[in-house]
This record gives C-alpha cells, sequence and structure tokens, in this order.
C-alpha cells in the first residue's frame, strides 16, 4: 500500500493554459508599473534637485532604451486596467429587482469613467 | 466502412499495485450521443472492470463524476465525445487532489472545508413551526440563489493555482457556500462565518485568477463570491476601525 | 476484523430520508450518538436529481381532505388511510421545517411560499426550488445536519447486511470503500433509507446507485417487502438515456402530443382538453395513466419511431421563454444537453421510464419493520401512502415525514440501551467477510461478467414487469431471475484488490437487484387483477374482493413466498378512479 498519490505542481504550471497564463502576465505587468513609479519618483527627486539634474535625468529617459521601456510600461497598464475593469462586475452586484445588471453595462460604467477622466488630464496637461 | 472508434487514455493509479501513475489506451465503439461518462461505462462493463470512477446521476447534478479531460475540469457525464473525435480524450482524475485510485480523488479535506464555513441558517430567534414560513420576496430569494446552485463537484478547485500551490485555501466553493447563506435574508450568522473567511487562509489568498468561475458547471460564479465576500469584508473593516461605536 | 465501531442509531443512507431520519433522531434525543452510513457522499444521494417539487397543503383554498383524497384515489385504494392522513397532517410542518432550515423555496411577490400545480392533484399544492427541488432540498437537509455534533458519518462504506442476534437488529456489516476492509457498525437501532431500485430494469430515471441495497438487506434479515409489483412508469423521460423532464412541465402548461400533433390522452378517458392546465385531468392526469395511454398510442402507430424507441412530443412553447427560464430552467438545459433541442422552439421527444418504486421494505406508521430494531422510511419503504401509484412530489415529502417518524422512534428506543450481544456480531461479522472474500475476491473459477449478467436482468425485468403485463410473460422473467440467480456464483472479477473496488460493489448490487427484482416479479404474477400501476392484460379490472390487500413477500431460498396484508380503510371506501371530469 503507498496511499494516496498526490500529484506534483510542476514549476511550469502556467504555461499549460492560456488563462493561467494570461493571469501571470497581469501580475506581471505589476513589474512594469513599480518601475514606471520608482522613475516618477527620480524625476521628482532630481525636480528638487534643481534645474541642471532635472534636465540631465530627462534626457536620460529621452534614450530609446528608455522610450521603449515606457511604451511597455504603458501597454502593461492598459493591459491591467482592461482585465481589472472586465471583472469588476464580478465584485460589484447590483441589482435592480430580481434581476441583476448585466456586466456588459458595469464593466462599461468603468470605461466611461475611465474615458472621461483620460480626457479630462489631457485637457489639463495639453492646454498648457 | 468498418465502425467507427475513438481512443481513450485513461490515467492509472493503484495504490496496492503502484508506486507512481501510468496511462492506459482503450479504444472503443464512438457513438455521436455519447458523454465521456458512457465511454468510461462501456470499458468498465466490457473491457477492464478494474478501472474505478465515480459516477451517478449522469445528468450534472450529483457531482460526482468530475474529471479532468484532455485537461480540463469537466463533468465526465456533461462532456461529449463528439467534441474531442476523431482525436483521443485524455482522462485523469481532478487536479489538485490526492488521488485515492484510478480517477478517485480524495475529498476528505473539501468536505472539511464546507463544514468550516458554518453553512447552515443561523438565527438569533428561531421563530415556531406553527408560526410558518419567514417571509423572502423573489428579489430576496434572487440576492442568493445562484450561490445555493453549487452541486460540490470541485471543479474550481482543480482549475484554481491558488489551491494547487496552497492546498490550506479555503477555495472557491466553500466561500460561494458561506455567501450563499451570508445573503440570505433569513440569516444572522455573517459574524460566524467573518472568522473563517477572512482568516490567514480565506478570501485574501484568491489572486483573482477566475478559472474557477469558467470551470463552474452550474454558473455559480465563486470567483465574484469571493471578490464579494472580500469587499464586504472590507467594508466590515473600515466600518469597524472608523466607527467603533458601531456596535458591529 | 476486530474494529467495532457502537453507536446508539445507525442510519443507512444520506438522502432525503436518511438525513431527516438522523437530525430528527439527535434532536429527539441529544445525549444520542448517530452515524449515516452511506455508500456515497450524501449530496451525491439521487434525491439530488427530484425536480418537480413536494406536496403539502399551506393555501387557503386547499384542505387536508382534498390532499388525502387525491392521495388516496391516486394510490387506486391500495394506500393505508390511517397513514395517509398523518401524513398529509404532518407534511406542512415538514415543509416548513424545510424553509426554517433555508431552503430555497420559490415564492409568491408577498414573500410566502409558492405552490405549482402537479398530475393527479385537484388543487395545486405542490412546493417546489424551480426545477431543482431534490437538490436544495438534499443539500440544505445534509448542510444542517453538520451542525449536529452527534451527526457522524461513514461516508462512501457500503453495507452488505443486517446483523440480527436475539431476534433484534443490532447493526450492520459494511465495506470501507477506500480502504476495502469489512467492517462492523453496531447500534441499539438500525434506520433503512437506502432509496429505490430503478437500476434493475434498463431503461429509469434512476442514478447508478438506485439499486435496492436496503430492501434486500431487510429481505434477507426475514422482514417482507410489501407490494414490490407496483412500479411507477413517468410519462416523460427523455429517449436513450432516461433522464427525467419533470411532470412541472406539464403542472406549468405543457401538453403531450403524438405525431398527429394531437393531445391524445383526450381518448383515454382523461377529459376534454380546454382550457388547459386543467386540474387531476388530461396531461396534469396521474402518471400509471398517462404512461398506459402511452402504449396504445404506440399500438395505433401514432408515436413516432426513433432509435431508441417510440416517443410523443412534450411541448412547452407556448409557455414562453421567460416562464421557461424562471420555472423550468432545468428542464430546459437538460433538453438541450441530452436531447439537443432547445423547448423554447421545439418539442421535446419523450416516452415513458421506470421511475419509482411504490414497494418496499413493510413498516407501520411509525416507520418500524416487524424486526425489532430496524427502521426503514424513504422510497426504500413501503408504509404506505402511495398504493398502487404515487403521486408525483408526494414522495420527497414522504421521505421527510417518515424519515422524521423513524428517527424520532428508534431514538426512544435507542435510548432504553438494550444489551450488545457483541461476541456473536462480531462473529458474524467475521463470516460474512469470509463470504465476500470467498465468493469474489479470492475465487479464479467461473466465467460470467458482472455487466452482463445485470443486462440480462434489466431485460427480463422491462419483457416480463413492464407498464402492461401478462401471465406468460412474467413466468417467463422469474424462470430468468432464477436462473440468473443460479448463475451469479459464476460471477468473476476482474479486479481482486481492495481500495475502492467498484467492480466489487457492483457484483454486491447485482446480488441485492437480483433478489428485488424476483421480490417484484413473483409478486405481479400473484396479484391477479389491474390496479393502479400493476396492469394485467389478462386480469383487466381491479378486484376489490381479493385484492384490496398489500403484498407481501417473504425471501426463501426457492421462489418467494406471497402473503396478503387487509389494506387500512377508514373514511374512504374503495370507488371508482375518476379523472377529467
Ligand atoms: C429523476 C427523479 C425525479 C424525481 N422528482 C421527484 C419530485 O419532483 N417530487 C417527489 O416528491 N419525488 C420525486 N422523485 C422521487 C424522490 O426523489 C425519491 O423517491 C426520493 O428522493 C428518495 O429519497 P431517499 O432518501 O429514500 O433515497 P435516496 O436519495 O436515493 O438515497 C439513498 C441513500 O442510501 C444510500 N445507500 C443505498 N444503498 C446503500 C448501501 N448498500 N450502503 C450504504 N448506503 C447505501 C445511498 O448512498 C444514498 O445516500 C424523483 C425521483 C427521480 C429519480
Ligand atoms: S462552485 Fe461550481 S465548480 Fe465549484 S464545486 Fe460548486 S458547482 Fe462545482
Ligand atoms: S454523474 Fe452526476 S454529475 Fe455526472
Amino acid at each position: 500500500m503507498t496511499g494516496p498519490y498526490r500529484r506534483p505542481v510542476p514549476s511550469t504550471w502556467w504555461l499549460h493554459n492560456r488563462a493561467y497564463f494570461l493571469f501571470m502576465l497581469r501580475e506581471l505587468t505589476s513589474v512594469f508599473i513599480a518601475a514606471y513609479l520608482i522613475l516618477l519618483l527620480i524625476l521628482l527627486y532630481r525636480l528638487n534637485a534643481g534645474r541642471g539634474a532635472y534636465e540631465s535625468y530627462l534626457r536620460f529617459l529621452g534614450a530609446p532604451g528608455m522610450v521603449t521601456f515606457h511604451v511597455i510600461a504603458l501597454a502593461a497598464a492598459l493591459f491591467h486596467t482592461v482585465t481589472w475593469f472586465n471583472l469588476t462586475p464580478k465584485v460589484l452586484v447590483v441589482r435592480v429587482g430580481a434581476r441583476r445588471v448585466p456586466a456588459p453595462i458595469i464593466a462599461g460604467v468603468n470605461y466611461a469613467a475611465w474615458i472621461v477622466f483620460s480626457a479630462l488630464v489631457a485637457w489639463i496637461v495639453l492646454r498648457g | 466502412m468498418p465502425d467507427p472508434t475513438i481512443t481513450l487514455e485513461i490515467f492509472r493509479y493503484h495504490p496496492e499495485q503502484n508506486e507512481t501513475p501510468s496511462f492506459r489506451r482503450y479504444e472503443i465503439p464512438y457513438r455521436e450521443d455519447w458523454v465521456v461518462l458512457d465511454a468510461i461505462n462501456y470499458i468498465k462493463d466490457h473491457i477492464d472492470g478494474t478501472l474505478a470512477y465515480r459516477w451517478s446521476c449522469r445528468m450534472g447534478v450529483c457531482g460526482s463524476c468530475g474529471m479532468m479531460i484532455n485537461g480540463t475540469p469537466r463533468l465526465s457525464c456533461a462532456a461529449f465525445l463528439r467534441e474531442y473525435y476523431p482525436n483521443p480524450v485524455r482522462v485523469e482524475p481532478l487536479a489538485n487532489f490526492p488521488v485515492e485510485r484510478d480517477l478517485v480523488i480524495a475529498l476528505d479535506d473539501f468536505m472539511h472545508k464546507l463544514r468550516e464555513v458554518n453553512p447552515w441558517l443561523i438565527r438569533a430567534h428561531e421563530q415556531p413551526l406553527s408560526d410558518g414560513e419567514y417571509r423572502q420576496t423573489p428579489d430576496e430569494v434572487a440576492a442568493y440563489k445562484q450561490y445555493s446552485m453549487c452541486i460540490n463537484c470541485m471543479l474550481c478547485y482543480a482549475a484554481c493555482p491558488v489551491y494547487a500551490l496552497e492546498p490550506r485555501f479555503l477555495g472557491p466553493a466553500a466561500i460561494a457556500l458561506a455567501q450563499r447563506y451570508n445573503l440570505d435574508s433569513r440569516d444572522q450568522g455573517r459574524s460566524q462565518r467573518e472568522a473563517v473567511l477572512s482568516s490567514e487562509d480565506g478570501i485574501w489568498d484568491c489572486t483573482l485568477v477566475g478559472e474557477c468561475t469558467v470551470a463552474c458547471p452550474e454558473h455559480v460564479d465563486p470567483a465574484g463570491a469571493i471578490q464579494r465576500a472580500k469587499l464586504a469584508s472590507t467594508i466590515d473593516w473600515y466600518k469597524r476601525v472608523l466607527m467603533p461605536w458601531g456596535g458591529r | 476484523m476486530n474494529e467495532i465501531s457502537e453507536h446508539d442509531i445507525i442510519v443507512v443512507g444520506g438522502g432525503a430520508a436518511g438525513l431527516r431520519a438522523a437530525i430528527a433522531a439527535v434532536q429527539a434525543d441529544p445525549r444520542l450518538d448517530v452515524a449515516i452510513v452511506s455508500k456515497v457522499y450524501p449530496m451525491r444521494s439521487h434525491t439530488v436529481s427530484a425536480e418537480g417539487g413536494a406536496a403539502a397543503v399551506i393555501k387557503p383554498n386547499d384542505s387536508l381532505d382534498e390532499h388525502i383524497n387525491d392521495t388516496i384515489s391516486g394510490s387506486d385504494w391500495l394506500a393505508d388511510q390511517d397513514v395517509v392522513e398523518a401524513f398529509v397532517r404532518e407534511a406542512p410542518h415538514e415543509l416548513i421545517q424545510l424553509e426554517h432550515w433555508g431552503c430555497p423555496w420559490s415564492r409568491e411577490p408577498d414573500g410566502s411560499i409558492a405552490v405549482r400545480p402537479f398530475g393527479g392533484m385537484k388543487i395545486e399544492r405542490t412546493w417546489f426550488a424551480a426545477d431543482k427541488v431534490g437538490f436544495h432540498l438534499l443539500h440544505t437537509l445534509f448542510q444542517t445536519s453538520l451542525k449536529f455534533e452527534t451527526i457522524k458519518r461513514y461516508d462512501e462504506w457500503y453495507g452488505t447486511k443486517l446483523l440480527v442476534e436475539n431476534g433484534r437488529c443490532q447493526g450492520i456489516v459494511a465495506i470501507e470503500l477506500r480502504s476495502g476492509q469489512v467492517r462492523l457498525l453496531a447500534a441499539n437501532a438500525v434506520i433503512l433509507c437506502t432509496g429505490g431500485a430503478g437500476r434493475i430494469y434498463p431503461f429509469t430515471t434512476n442514478g447508478a446507485i438506485k439499486t435496492g441495497d436496503g430492501m434486500a438487506m431487510a429481505y434477507r434479515a426475514g422482514v417482507p417487502l410489501k407490494d414490490m409489483e407496483f412500479v411507477q412508469y413517468h410519462p416523460t423521460g427523455l429517449p436513450g438515456t432516461g433522464i427525467l423532464i419533470t411532470e412541472a412541465a406539464r403542472g406549468e402548461g405543457g401538453i403531450l402530443v403524438n405525431k398527429d400533433g394531437y393531445r391524445y390522452l383526450q381518448d383515454y378517458g382523461l377529459g376534454p382538453p380546454e382550457p388547459w392546465p386543467r386540474l387531476r385531468a388530461m396531461e396534469l392526469g396521474p402518471r400509471d395513466k398517462l404512461s398506459q395511454a402511452f402504449v396504445h398510442e404506440t399500438r395505433k402507430g401514432r408515436t413516432f419511431a426513433g432509435p431508441y424507441g417510440d416517443y410523443v412530443h412534450l411541448d412547452v412553447r407556448h409557455l414562453g421563454e421567460e416562464k421557461i427560464n424562471t420555472k423550468i430552467p432545468f428542464v430546459r438545459e437538460l433538453a438541450h444537453r441530452y436531447a439537443g433541442i432547445d423547448p423554447v422552439h421545439e418539442p421535446i421527444p419523450v416516452r415513458p421510464v421506470v421511475h419509482y418504486m411504490m414497494g418496499g421494505v413493510h413498516t407501520d406508521v411509525s416507520g418500524a419493520t416487524p424486526l425489532p430494531g430496524l427502521y426503514a422510511a424513504g422510497e426504500a419503504a413501503c408504509v404506505s401512502i402511495n398504493g398502487a401509484n404515487r403521486l408525483g412530489s408526494n414522495s420527497l415529502t414522504e421521505c421527510l415525514v417518515f424519515g422524521a417518524r423513524a428517527g424520532r422512534h428508534a431514538a426512544a428506543l435507542a435510548a432504553q440501551h438494550p444489551p450488545r450481544d457483541r461476541a456473536a456480531l462480531a462473529a458474524q461479522a467475521r463470516d460474512e467477510a469470509s463470504r465476500i472474500a470467498a465468493t469474489f475476491i479470492r475465487k479464479d473459477t467461473g466465467a460470467e461478467r458482472v455487466a452482463a449478467l445485470r443486462a440480462e436482468m434489466t431485460r427480463a425485468m422491462e419483457e416480463g414487469t413492464g407498464i402492461y403485463r401478462d401471465e406468460a410473460s412474467l413466468r417467463k422473467t422469474c424462470d430468468v431471475l432464477r436462473e440468473l440467480r443460479d448463475r451469479f456464483p459464476s460471477i468473476r472479477l476482474d479486479d481482486r484488490s481492495l481500495s475502492f473496488n467498484t467492480e466489487l460493489i457492483a457484483a454486491l448490487e447485482l446480488d441485492f437487484m437480483l433478489d428485488v427484482a424476483e421480490a417484484v416479479a413473483h409478486s405481479a404474477l400473484a396479484r391477479t387483477e389491474s390496479r393502479g400501476s400493476h396492469q394485467r392484460t389478462d386480469h383487466p379490472r381491479r378486484d376489490d374482493t381479493r385484492f384490496l390487500k398489500h403484498t407481501l413477500a417473504y425471501r426463501t431460498d426457492a421462489a418467494p413466498r406471497i402473503d396478503y396484508l387487509d389494506v387500512v380503510i377508514t373514511r374512504w371506501p374503495p370507488a371508482e378512479r375518476v379523472y377529467g371530469r
């Protein structure tokens, strides 16, 4: 008698199905977002340290590698946002009588709010 | 033309005979209207009586026949051969559970977790039966009905990578069951379930993979139940911290 | 084997009846320790598949007398009237109890319980939770049972034998599936709640576990099986699989039509077809009449022919998608998955299918069998409220009412702590273990396969004991069953191991089913009249002078011995069964 058999979990488990892979990808996006935040903090620090420091940092950010990084970080942020918004209907259950407000509407409200806020930010930034 | 056949590759493990599992191939007649369970029954009846698995209702409601079919957790009585034909079908016991034998997994852990969430109606005062039923409007029924549809098939556990890596995790169905009672207008026991739900191995272990909901054959949406439990628990926490006089 | 597990009460079976009995026992006497032994985890019990509802008088337009009337005429006067009265009186209480335990019953807009019409009932009184009533009922009971620490469970333990010592039932022998060990469980009282035996037929709504084990165990312990010839065919099963399409589909307004689109029930004394749904008429007539009408339609060549036999159409299209989705969503799901059609747009193909055993272990009104210490309830038992034909939605309620009664009475007996003959019990259990080992595990001879014998048995049952029966076909079936009994010892298993040996369980189930099948066939042969679900073409009349009696079948080494017991008639003298008017 060897008793119940426990199947090992391979370290590559997240490569075995698309959903797990996308999940890992979503988790991975946090790394990019975290890195982006660090760059942003340094930016603030440099700004505080004086004009020269700030401008050299801006040059550093303008380097092709850094631009590539920002593009990736933006994609990651978008991916995270979209997947997250698509999940909100699961968390937020709104009922009108016995009927549940359908998921697309709840997610839709999120997207709408997102567009409005983005437009607002764009307006503030681009105005001046 | 010879009659069509289909191949099943079935996970075999016998605690008295093997240290490790193996796969065995069976070629059987292919029938359009057969589900995987029919195929397995055919093997048991006509080819190999030693194959062990669970089933009963064959109509997707008793919850006993869950298996990994080509890597996906399914009820074998609701997975049709025609979805796979002419390719072979690989059948394994539900993932993330210890295997007793062949396709039979051990569900002690699951049964224990069901009990953990106090899945019964809790009330401060029982109304005597002679006073009749507790009133509950159709809207109030609808508030928890979805979470009461769980057939305990455990497909959601087989789909959950968090449970795979951390078997102590309370898991999707047990949390959905807690929510089923928490959202029932007749119930007053939410605070008693809170300790288990927000314990170390409770709702906060969930990283929102969402595969439990995809796997669930009854549209229980356990992922949703977990997220709602998180939200409710957070709101409770704020209430406690910000309004300690609130009395709850 | 040296372990003995001792309990005050052992309940065999974790379906509606078993769980209700266990809870009633610990509530009656919290000091008692109660064990539930079940061959499957309780939530897998076949109660889970019941769809339509549970009957009890709750609405002001209804009365206990109406429910009693419907039940007695439905039974073709074979039900015991004192028992029916007790049943109808306690039914509302039990369903409200379920409500208080959390059962998600469907509601009226004001929050009170909603009811739907059901076949053979003159007033709508069937409580429902959409169309997964058995599922909700079972899970509610199971979850509630978890609250009681004095209820211990033996999940996936297969009972093989009742232990009788000193004229009392003192426990059971069971196989623990996981280890394959044969164990002794001793108790002051045993309650059999092992469900029905639909699997003795090839085409049934019953799941794989409904193999009549408890009936056979009691039968072997000398307890008679009552009214076994009464086997209910449900008029609407899916051809091929036998999956049930609930009577609620007709309760909500579904109609049955033949291949010409004609509502053929009007030709069989079930009344003029309009307006519908009309209670106790047409599609809401009793199941025996509806299934019999189908056979006549087939003979007239007015049914559809299909690969799995003839069928007719159950049409619910006129109910509309909205109503189908709220009232009978499971019907839609099942038809879609297993018949490949969407009932919103197409009629559902259906044919009669074996559904329910009216007969069972003989008990009195408190669930006690003639063997002291042994009780029975639920589909395994025959108290009897169902007589010759059960009304749909009476049996879930029966499980609750008589489960609770058996639990309470067993508790009273167990509390007296009668002495236990441990040594004798252990010896019996050792013998049982050796028997199982010698007949199945340590045996290399023989060439019979379980599945092959089982197929022959089910075929014989269908041929001889179907909707219509006669002496010649019944005799033939009895002979085939005897021959199968003789061949049974030559069974040879592929699987000789211990752990989770499901082939061994299948063999033991077949052994039990052969006993139950013989009781059915011989009881049917001896009843030379037609009543309810028992229709003899050679004796087409009901014969109250000779057969206003329950059949009692006793096991012998040869054919069963058949005896009779008077039906209890109180206020409702036998009359003609009238429907449709
Ligand atoms: C498809 C379907 C639909 C139905 N719909 C309705 C309906 O709408 N309304 C209605 O009133 N009735 C309905 N019925 C009938 C009703 O569901 C059953 O009669 C009832 O559920 C039987 O319950 P039970 O507790 O007696 O047995 P079950 O629920 O069958 O439970 C039997 C228990 O006994 C255990 N057991 C059996 N043998 C052994 C053994 N050897 N050792 C250990 N344990 C054992 C099993 O594990 C199980 O736990 C329906 C039946 C079917 C099949
Ligand atoms: S939540 Fe769904 S998948 Fe999980 S056990 Fe329940 S029915 Fe099965
Ligand atoms: S056999 Fe019951 S769910 Fe598949």
